[in-house]
């Protein structure tokens, strides 16, 4: 009981319920079912995004190129499908995007564990190359019409919510239950897998890890194409939930997920950090994202509480930190 | 006859032509608890590479359990039970202390999967061998040094080891700390298990050791017992040289005061201290970890603001608001932990001379007058005999002792009246160590007042001409060197024994 007390999550969660009555006492549209099928759908991108996000913070790294590598890899499927005038299944969009966010991811893997150099910069850099690559030799433009299984993917859905009194009605995408697998594959993966504990340990004590015996380079390898695979997935999902591609459409989507998965408990000097946080973190800025338009507050308003809203999430965690500090001091001492 | 773990014979390794370890032999005993002793460089780190099998001897064999090896991996070691405790514990301070035992061992038995149950089994059954209570679902990072080293040593003996070497295991433990760690070893011992225990420090040599082993400039010095070792046997097999340990002979009479703290407060660390330092004295404060020392000294530079009390410099009051304040009243500061406090560890030794005088050097327009800056940094490096090719290279390519030499020089540019040093001497060697308290004493001779916050009991008897003693945040005591004993000494730090409290 201690414990989830003392917990980033258990903070995030209340100021999520907190922020809900609010809405829901303001304008009582909040609880209302098709209000919660919209935030579960604005869920799944940047909820994807994070968790892969998450999963390079903990190893101690950072990565600001998945938006990029998500529009190319997407973008380069949408292509070359479109040219041959593709009309098969919603499997084989799927199958091409993944192979290549893992060789884009790859791409990230190779640098990552063969230079030292701020993982920052890297992905700075592959984030430039992979848009440039788009937009320059592959000439990016907008593609107005996609394959019509990519169409149909997009429009599907698992059920429907209607607003008892206004009428409206949202519906829930498939693509949330690729939100859910993912999350519950990640899940296990951080938590009962030597690879998952070793994204930890590399994250705690690089030199430890390796002293250890975890496979360092190879864990950091196949971290980046698995969070290559995840980004490229989120880009799928986007482009077929837009009915068309759009290229630029999530670059500088970056900043804010790396913002969900801090203010959900991910320390960004790596290491620490879990799963429930990151959605709870995603939640609670998809919440504010979409819901304030509810309560009437205009969108400039919208960033400036976003704004703050991380500045305060991270500024706790950053005094939790101290606290850390100086209780180690006074047990050291 | 007892069974030997290892034995090396006719070690060599050399490093880019230098000779690291020439010649070394060395036995190590089942059940044996066996110092390794040398001063830094000597080749201590790179012989315990070698039984480890980090590093391949250039010549000579390894022998492990009876086995003769030419070439020993870090895997053929480990199987043969050596077990290496680093300095940094090796541990991961963001996982949990249940995580940490048995990771390790998982990995070694090439486990993909974590069963969650089962490192609880083997975490529980590694505390248990050493008797050691911990909560194991504590983060490794919020414990105690002493707690991480012994995570790191019941780690160690999930393996079947026959030998734990710990490198320098004291360096950042408190006394009772190491009364607890050396109650480990010993039962440890009496279990068959053998110790190589590296240090530099004789007392401990003195306390735990059966049978010792001191190398210098990669060579083999002596192999022998601790029954016929002395002080100064043990510095002359370190240094090679013969050095003094006679206490400095203390001027009769001091100077002018220079510092006068009255009453001086800082809430939760100080209380009500009040002292006299004068030109040309050496006066010593030291205490037990929390009890203010530290904390004194930063209130002095500036660092803390204080809640009561005056300062007076040279018989004038001041107000020390911050660093800047402190340096324009003369004031100097060598920090206890030099290598994150003190140095620039990638910049050049010139640099980090100095940088504390830099104003000095720099035209109105804000130009370096380069001239000045070298003549500057070459008085420096040979006034205080820094041994180094260039002064252009990194700090980090320095050992402890010239880089605490380095930090010395910086704050002797801005030619001070009062130097605080906090622990001058920690992980510095013998040699270096000497070099530095004559150092301090030409230093007071020439009318500088100095202070030396210090917790080696045998450097404050033998530089200073005065000892405070703090305790929770106020003077109990001021022992005078001459009439007082190491014990006495370390009984009054501890609260063993109160004197009267006169100061």
């Amino acid at each position: 009981m201690k414990r989830i007390l003392r917990s980033t999550e258990f903070y995030v969660f209340l100021v999520v319920v907190a922020i809900s009555i609010i809405i829901q006492a303001r304008s009582g549209q909040f609880f209302t079912a098709n209000n919660l099928v919209d935030i579960a759908n604005a869920m799944v991108v940047p909820g994807l995004f994070a968790i892969g996000a998450y999963m390079v913070l903990v190893s101690g790294g950072i990565d600001v190129s998945f938006p990029a590598l998500a529009s190319l890899a997407v973008y380069a499927a949408t292509r070359f499908l479109v040219d041959i005038g593709y009309e098969g299944s919603i499997l084989l969009p799927f199958a091409i995007v993944i192979v290549l966010g893992a060789l884009l991811g790859a791409f990230n893997g190779l640098f990552t564990t063969f230079l030292v150099i701020p993982t920052l910069i890297i992905t700075l850099g592959t984030a430039n190359v992979f848009s440039g690559i788009m937009q320059g030799a592959l000439n990016s433009v907008q593609i107005s019409t996609l394959p019509p299984s990519m169409n149909a993917f997009g429009r599907a859905n698992l059920f429907v919510a209607t607003n008892p009194t206004s009428g409206l009605t949202s519906s829930m995408p498939v693509s949330f239950l690729i939100l859910v697998a993912v999350a519950v594959i990640i899940f296990f993966v951080m938590k009962f897998t030597m690879f998952g504990r070793g994204i930890y340990a590399i994250g705690g004590d690089e030199a430890s890890a390796i002293r250890a015996g975890f496979k360092v380079k190879a864990i950091k390898f196949w971290l980046y194409v698995v969070v290559g695979v995840i980004a490229a997935l989120a880009g799928l999902i986007r482009t077929t939930s837009m009915g068309q591609m759009h290229p630029t459409n999530l670059l500088g989507m970056e900043i804010m997920v790396i913002a969900a998965v801090v203010l959900g408990g991910v320390a960004i000097t790596g290491g620490t950090g879990s799963l429930t946080g990151v959605m709870l973190g995603t939640l609670l800025i998809v919440i504010v994202q979409n819901s304030m338009i509810l309560v009437g507050v205009p969108t400039y308003w919208q960033r400036f509480a976003l704004g703050t809203l991380i500045i305060v999430g991270t500024g706790v965690s950053a005094v939790q930190l101290m606290r850390r500090r100086t209780r180690q001091r006074l047990v050291s001492a | 006859m007892v069974e030997t773990v290892i034995s090396v014979r006719d070690l060599s390794k050399s490093f880019a032509g230098v000779k690291a370890l020439d010649g070394v032999n060395l036995e190590i005993r089942a059940g044996e608890i066996h110092c390794l002793a040398g001063e830094n460089g000597s080749g201590k780190s790179t012989l315990i590479k070698v039984i480890s099998g980090v590093y391949q001897p250039d010549e000579g064999t390894i022998e492990l359990n009876g086995t003769r090896h030419d070439k020993l991996t870090p895997i053929e070691a480990i199987r043969g039970g050596v077990q290496v405790i680093y300095q940094d514990f090796s541990i991961f301070p963001n996982l949990s202390v249940m995580e940490n035992l048995a990771l390790n061992h998982e990995l070694s038995q090439g486990r993909k999967l974590v069963n969650w149950r089962r490192f609880r089994t083997i975490a529980k059954e590694a505390i248990a061998k050493i008797n050691f209570h911990v909560d194991l679902d504590a983060r490794v990072g919020d414990l105690s040094v002493a707690d991480k080293q012994l995570v790191a040593i019941s780690r160690a003996l999930l393996h079947d080891t026959k030998l734990i070497i710990m490198d320098e295991p004291t360096t950042a433990l408190t006394n009772r700390e190491v009364e607890a760690l050396f109650r480990v070893i010993l039962d440890l011992k009496s279990r068959g298990i053998a110790i190589l225990f590296v240090s530099h420090k004789l007392g401990e040599v003195f306390e735990i050791s059966e049978r010792f082993t001191i190398i210098r400039n990669g060579k083999l010095v002596v192999t022998s017992l601790p029954e016929e070792l002395d002080h100064k046997k043990f510095a002359h097999y370190m240094t090679g040289r013969e050095v003094d340990d006679v206490r400095f002979e203390q001027p009769e009479t001091v100077g002018e005061p220079v510092l006068e703290v009255e009453g001086l407060g800082l809430e939760g660390a100080l209380e009500d201290i009040t002292f006299t330092l004068h030109a040309g004295e050496v006066l010593g404060i030291t205490g037990l970890l929390g009890s203010g020392r530290t904390e004194l000294a930063l209130t002095l530079f500036g660092l803390f603001p204080t809640d009561s009390g005056k300062i007076r410099v040279k018989g004038r009051a001041v107000r020390l608001g911050g660093i800047r304040d402190a340096i324009a009243n003369g004031i100097a500061y060598v920090p206890e932990d030099r290598l994150t406090e003190g140095l620039m560890l990638e910049r050049s030794i010139a640099d980090n001379i100095v940088v504390a005088e830099l104003d000095e050097f720099t035209s109105p327009l804000g130009m370096m007058d380069s001239t000045r800056r070298q003549s500057e940094v070459d008085r420096w490096v040979a006034d205080l005999k820094i041994a180094t090719a260039n002064a252009e290279n990194p700090v980090n390519t320095l050992s402890g002792g010239n880089q605490q030499r380095v930090v010395l020089a910086k704050w002797l540019a801005t030619n001070p009246d009062i130097l605080i040093l906090n622990g001058p001497t920690v992980g510095v060697d013998i040699g270096s160590k000497s070099d530095i308290h004559l150092i301090l004493q030409d230093l007071a001779r020439g009318g500088m007042g100095i202070i030396v916050i210090s917790d080696d009991i045998p450097e404050l008897l033998q530089t200073c001409r005065r000892i405070l003693i703090l305790d929770e945040g106020r003077v109990t005591a001021e022992v005078d060197p001459d009439t007082t004993t190491e014990q006495e000494l370390s009984d009054l730090i501890t609260g063993a024994i109160t004197a009267g409290v006169g100061v």
